[in-house]
């Protein structure tokens, strides 16, 4: 599992604009440096992440080569009732990884 | 012909003079003040900073290897702050990671951790960063000074191709660019750090062989003693600065 570091509110205000940002652990291995033996060292980077609030998305990103590593993330999105938000990251290697926070809204 | 006394000469003095008096502000300066405003922002915002997603796992990795056996976190504080420490027992300068890999093999009976590896360096940033925030205050020890001696001299040694010392680079031309970089004053107040260009987390021994390799010189061994020396002389040289680690670094 890779770590993250997820800045959400846990509370809002119904109509409030709120702030998410995210930093997961990641290479980001772009598919044109060679290693220290000469040879291209394979591509590893996240493909796309995807935020869900009650299942609905309310923010997605394509990420590509030559994005750093560890990808940071910083989004808003209108708060309109309370429910769980999950954030993916997927992408090469078969690599998955989901947080959820929940987000109560008075 | 300029008598010494008249002309360019007396203006160099009177120079000197005024910069005696209103000059740049005495005492060492960080790397961090130079640096761009975003990316002094990265690295004083806890949620933009990578290097804190290392501080995260040295904090799991402190419980997972069985060091609250014998140490709280609280306990590691100031402790980044005064090492290189001398060390008794192998009678020695140590330096944190060195201090940390005896407590795991001489004391754990644990095998030994790759110096420059992902736990060791999660560890050692996890327990320099409950420092963060204080001065450094070089190690009392008598025996210490010795050690900064001997790092001071390989500070102003000339190295490699280019025959340079590291005192010609951070001391005399700190401020100004080398290419594209400009040249700190060499202050490891940071370390372990996260560093753009190595796209990920590194140690001060990884940071002084790129300088020695930049000079085109042979660097020292992993863990030589030539390190830990150096790196006594840069906290004495830093003395006051304070511990930014983790610190963020182009
Ligand atoms: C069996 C008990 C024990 C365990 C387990 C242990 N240590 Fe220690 N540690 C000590 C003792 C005793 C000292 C003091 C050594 C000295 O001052 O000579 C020490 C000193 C240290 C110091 C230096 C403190 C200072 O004030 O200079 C650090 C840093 C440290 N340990 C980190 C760790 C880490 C990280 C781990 C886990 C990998 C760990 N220790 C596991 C007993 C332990
Ligand atoms: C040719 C000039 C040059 C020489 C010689 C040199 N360095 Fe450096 N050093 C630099 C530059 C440039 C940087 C900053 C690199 C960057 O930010 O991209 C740097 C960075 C550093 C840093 C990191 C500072 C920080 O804020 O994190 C330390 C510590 C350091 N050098 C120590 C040394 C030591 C010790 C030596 C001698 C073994 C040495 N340097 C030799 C140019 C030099």
């Amino acid at each position: 599992m890779a770590r993250t570091l997820l800045r959400v509110p846990g509370t809002a205000q119904r109509g409030e604009v709120v702030e998410i940002r995210t930093l997961i652990q990641h290479p980001m291995e772009t598919g044109f440096r060679p290693g220290a033996d000469g040879t291209v060292q394979p591509r590893d980077i996240i493909r796309r992440f995807t935020c869900l609030y009650n299942n609905r998305p309310v923010f997605e990103a394509d990420l590509h080569p030559a994005i750093a590593a560890n990808p940071y993330l910083t989004f808003t999105f209108v708060a309109r009732e309370s429910g769980v938000l999950a954030f993916i990251w997927e992408g090469d290697n078969g690599f998955s990884q989901t947080e959820t926070r929940a987000l109560t809204v008075a | 012909m300029n008598h010494p006394w008249t002309g360019p000469r007396l203006a160099r003095v009177a120079l000197l003079l005024a910069v005696a008096v209103f000059g740049p502000a005495a005492g060492p300066r960080s790397g961090f003040e130079t640096m761009s405003p975003e990316l002094r922002a990265m690295q004083q915002d806890d949620l933009a900073n990578p290097g804190m997603l290392h501080v995260a796992e040295g904090e799991a990795q402190f419980q997972q290897q069985g060091c609250t056996a014998c140490h709280s976190a609280e306990a590691m504080q100031g402790v980044a702050a005064r090492y290189p420490a001398f060390d008794a027992a192998r009678d020695g300068p140590i330096d944190l990671a060195g201090r940390i890999a005896q407590c795991r093999e001489e004391r754990q009976g644990r095998a030994p951790l790759p110096r420059e590896g992902k736990e060791m360096l999660a560890l050692s940033v996890f327990v320099a960063h409950q420092s963060r925030g204080l001065p450094l205050t070089p190690n009392p020890d008598p025996r210490m000074e010795f050690v900064r001696r001997q790092g001071e001299a390989l500070f102003r040694e000339r190295r490699g191709q280019l025959n340079l010392s590291c005192g010609q680079c951070h001391d005399d031309n700190a401020g100004r660019r080398l290419a594209g970089s400009l040249i700190p004053e060499g202050h490891a107040n940071g370390y372990p750090l996260y560093r753009l260009e190595w796209q990920g987390l590194g140690s001060l021994q990884r940071r002084l062989r790129n300088c020695m390799v930049g000079v085109r010189s042979e660097p020292f061994a992993p863990g030589a003693a030539e390190y830990i020396a150096l790196e006594a002389f840069l906290a004495e040289r830093a003395r006051g600065l304070v511990v930014e680690t983790p610190a963020v670094r182009p």
